[in-house]
């Protein structure tokens, strides 16, 4: 499991999750996140789940507290690249309609 | 169920390692059905909430013994996850989607919506002071 952070351009970074999210792996991930948000303030912040190989609820949770960091300095979040079934738990969480706005 | 033609079970103590444990090992054993990825996706997924409820909450701030049995009859997988914790008061308000008791750790509340929705049939029994046991069902679909 690890996260890489790459810089999307115009105020965008892009977190490239790898290997599994769950309960045990989240807290890791979410630290990575948050210090590259708190280090370099984007406007939005697109989480790249193509390396993922797993993911239960956790990852909702995962996605849910970026949203709201992004939220709360006036950014956005965007999901990438989600194999079928974690757009399945992520749709079980109405995750398109909190992100979307819809 | 009808008489299982192969079964296992684990025991390990309740640490957030353990997780990934659970759902390899239930992987492993479901192999030799050779089992479409997604539906063994939707297994693990379904294992790996009810495993991570255990340490949430059945044991929260404890380590206590999760006990995972496996069972094959035909096409059917029949998979438990026992734990001996602090039980649930109220099962029908904790199966609620969305609810949790721990926003501020970033649960979701979504773990039995999981479980509900990538197996067949979800069966909790719990007693608050005792445990709680949570039974998986799902039928494998024959490849096309």
């Amino acid at each position: 499991m690890a996260v890489y952070i790459a810089d999307g351009g115009e105020g965008t970074i892009v977190a490239k999750i790898t290997g599994e999210i769950d309960h045990h792996s989240a807290r890791w991930l979410r630290m990575d996140i948050d210090t590259a948000i708190q280090d370099k303030s984007p406007k939005k912040l697109i989480l790249d789940f193509s390396g993922v190989t797993f993911m239960d609820s956790s990852g909702v949770g995962l996605v849910m507290g970026r949203y709201r960091n992004m939220k709360e300095r006036g950014g956005k979040v965007s999901l990438a690249n989600m194999p079928e079934y974690i757009e399945k738990v992520m749709d079980l969480a109405g995750m398109d309609r909190l992100l979307n706005g819809r | 169920m009808k008489r299982p033609q192969n079964e296992m079970k684990l025991c390990f103590p309740s640490l957030s390692e353990n997780e990934r444990l659970a759902r390899v090992a239930v992987g492993g054993f479901l192999a030799q059905k050779n089992p479409r990825v997604d539906e063994l996706s939707e297994i693990k997924t379904a294992v790996s909430e009810a495993v991570t409820n255990c340490i949430v909450h059945a044991y929260r701030d404890t380590i206590g013994t999760v006990e995972l049995t496996a069972k094959l009859s035909g096409d059917e997988v029949y998979i438990k996850i026992k734990d001996r914790g602090c039980g649930i008061e109220d099962v029908e308000k904790a199966m609620e989607p969305l609810y949790t008791t721990l926003p501020d750790e970033e649960r979701s509340g979504l773990g039995f919506s999981v479980m509900e929705s990538f197996t067949d049939r979800v069966t909790v029994k719990s007693k608050p002071g005792f445990g709680t046991a949570v039974v998986l069902i799902k039928k494998l679909r024959s490849k096309i």
